[in-house]
Parts: structure tokens; sequence; C-alpha cells
């Protein structure tokens, strides 16, 4: 049987890719934030999944306006790297898990989630920063990949419940597969930000403290968090920490915090990474 | 959905809805255009005759080429779109937001170097109404 055995929340900052993929994570500026990666990265290594599914949204790279999925799988044997606007990352092209993504996307959709399956899609620095984030600058990722879209872009985005449970179903769907798979689970995106508008570059550090917190003290309460409140309260982008939900909601009730790390400013965002390993129960 | 939105409230954000989404669904699909190295080129090129590809009002139009950040949100412009007039401009996220809230490029990048923007004062477009809530 495989099993969720620990999960990822990580911010995906775009800039956080480019000074990776310019050599300046030693400035004054980047230090202190690549400074707090490493243990991820130690203790990464030392868990080598057989697999990650990673949930974040395209920033209109892979999609467009012109069809917005709400929730998504690739379930191709390759993901290419998009150009954003300014040329594709020089990062490794992502390598898929076509046989467990299908069984997801078959069980999801049985299991009342309605799927969108992408056979052919670029991914955006929405999944490679936190892969670069948490693996630094490999010749080709440790582990094959299982991407897991979720609309931010176009209001609403689905609730922090119903990414909760989509997470829930994903635990369901991964412990009835008949290989003996250890998976990982990123949730991605936030914390604080606001990109837009004369409100832009708001952090609330108070409240992304709590969230962090929330994570472990109390999950099912986090979830209650409207749109407007995340909005309000974390910045127009903030919202993307919905996406966090889908992670926490695969992992079992006992999770344990096992890593945190904070950081003001990358950019115009608060950057976090959490890492939860899973209890082993239900 | 009831209207006023209770997002509404919130000072200085663009949420990109369902209103916003038809008046700017021209505008943002000129943006994503951008992501091609060859239209890219074409824009940078000539301007006014690549944006005739496109169904844009007039007042999109002129934002657009007077590289107007805020006038883009206005007119229904999504920012994860719109930046990429900026990149093609080989503009950073940052110096984008630092024109949207009206501020020096330098004054912006210390307020952040400082912990960003408080959200105290920041939460709702009528101050007392914070207050309020805040009790």
């Amino acid at each position: 049987m495989a099993k969720i055995v620990a999960g990822i929340a990580c911010s995906h900052v775009p800039a956080i890719g480019v000074a990776m993929d310019r050599g300046v994570t030693g400035t004054p500026y980047w230090e202190p934030l690549f400074r707090g990666y490493e243990p991820a990265r130690a203790w990464l290594a030392a868990l080598a999944p057989d697999v990650a599914v990673i949930v974040y949204n395209d920033h209109a790279c892979a999609f467009s306006l012109e069809i917005i999925p709400t929730f998504l799988i690739g379930v191709a044997e390759q993901f290419p790297i998009a150009d954003e606007g300014f040329g594709p990352r020089p990062v490794p092209t992502v390598q898929g898990s076509p046989a467990l993504a299908w069984h997801l996307a078959e069980s999801l959709i049985l299991d009342e989630f309605d799927m969108t399956i992408a056979n052919a899609m670029p991914v955006d620095h929405g999944l490679t920063v936190p892969l670069s984030i948490t693996c630094g600058k490999p010749a080709e990722w440790p582990f094959p990949v299982i991407p897991l879209c979720v609309n931010v872009v176009q209001y609403p985005p689905p609730t922090g419940a119903r990414c909760f449970k989509l997470g829930q179903a994903i635990r369901r769907a991964v412990e009835a597969y008949d290989q003996d798979l250890r998976v990982v689970i990123y949730g991605t995106g936030g914390m604080s930000h606001q990109l837009q508008g004369e409100r832009a570059g708001l952090i609330n550090r108070e409240f992304d403290t709590a969230f962090l917190d929330g994570m472990t003290k109390d999950p099912i309460g986090l979830t209650k968090l409207t749109h407007t409140e995340y909005m309000r309260e974390a910045g127009s982008e903030g919202v993307e920490m919905v996406m966090w939900h889908v992670m926490r909601g695969a992992l079992d009730g006992n999770a344990k915090e096992v890593y945190r790390h904070y950081h003001v400013p990358a950019s115009n965002t608060a950057a976090g990474l959490m890492i939860l390993e899973d209890g082993g129960g239900t | 959905m009831k209207e006023p939105r209770d997002y509404e409230s919130i000072p200085g954000t663009y949420v990109y809805d369902a209103r916003r989404g038809r008046e700017g669904y021209a505008l943002n699909m000129f943006c994503m255009s951008l992501n091609k190295a060859e239209n890219r080129k074409s824009f940078k090129d000539d301007a006014s005759a690549y944006l005739d590809r496109f169904a844009l009002t007039a007042e999109q139009r002129r934002a657009v080429l007077q590289r107007d950040w805020l006038g883009m949100l206005k007119v229904g412009g999504n920012i994860y779109y719109t930046i990429k007039i900026a990149f093609c401009d080989g503009l950073t996220f940052q110096d984008v937001a630092g024109m949207m809230s009206g501020v020096p490029k330098e004054v912006y990048a210390q307020m952040m170097l400082a912990g960003g923007r408080s959200p105290q004062g920041n939460r709702y477009k009528d101050a007392a109404k914070e207050n309020d809530e805040r009790g």
C-alpha cells in the first residue's frame, strides 16, 4: 500500500527561483531566507520519498482565461518548464508519475471530486520554486511529481474547507494504491502578500504565525477562514493559502510539525516553509 | 451573490471576480500572448500595431501603452496577467508593486525590508469600520 509520509507547506515566490537561477542566494538580501531552507533540504534528502504530489496554482502559463479548472491533476510522463514571459527557468524537466496520477484521478472523481485531467501541460514557478527550495539545484529532480493545480487566479477559488476535503480524498486514494510508495505532498503559495493595487506590499506576521500554529493546533478551524478574511488580513494574493489545506487534509490528525522557517521579505511576500510528518493514524 | 461584495470594503484592492473577468478578458488574453518570445518581439517592435490584434477598449489600450499599472487593474486587468507586460519591459514584480502603490522604488523596497505594509489601518476603506471590528 502507498502512504502519505509527510507534508510540506511552502511559498512559491518567483523571485526566489530567479535568485537561485542567477546564483545570488548568498547576498545579504537573500542569505537569511536561504539559510533557513538548508535544514528542510537535509530532511527531504534523508526522507527520500518515491513521489511527490505538488499542490500549486498556475499563473497564466498552462491555462489562460479560456478555460479555468478549479481542480486539475497532471497525468503526463513529463511536464516541460513554462515560459512565463521571460523565458523558461533553467531547471530540469519535471518527470511525472502517470500510473499513480491516473489512479488518483479515477479515485478522486469516483469519490465525488470532479477533477480536470491534463495529459499535456507546462509547469510554472508555482511548482518549480518549491522544488528548488527543497531540493536545491540537482541535474535531475530526485523524485517524480504529480502536479495538482488549484484555481486562485479567477475569483472565487475553492474554499479552504473544500481543499481540506480534497486532501482527505487524496489520502484515501493513495492508501488504496497497491504499490509500496512513500508519498510526500506539498501545499504551496502564500503566505501574506498583496501584489496589486495601492495596498501592494501588505504583510501580516501575526496572521501568518497564527496560520502556521493552526496547521497542527486547529487545522479544521483554519479551514473556516473566508476568502474575504484571507484577502483583508493576508493580502489579496494571500488567498493562495487555501492550497495549504489540501496538503493538511492529506495528513492525519496527529501530524507533527518538525520544521518551520518564516522570513520577510522575499520580494513582495512573506515566505513560509513548514514540514509536517504524518502520524500514521487516520 | 449579494452586492456589494464584502471584499469591496478592502482598500486599494481589485479582486478579479466575474465582473472584472467579463471586462478584462481581451486585455488579459493580450497579456497571456506575451508568454511567446515571438509575440514579445512583435509587441516591443510596434506596440500599437500588436495591440490591434486584440479587442481592447480605448481605455485599456491607453493604460497598456502608458504602462499605467493601476489603470489596467481598474479596467479589468488581472495582476498575474498584466505583470507579463512588466516582464517584457524588464521590470520586476517589486518595481510594479511600488508604482501601483504610488511611492518611489526605494521607498517601497525599504517598506518591504522593514516588514511590509502593516494591515493596521489598511483593512477597511472606512477607517471607522476598522476601529469597530477591532474593538
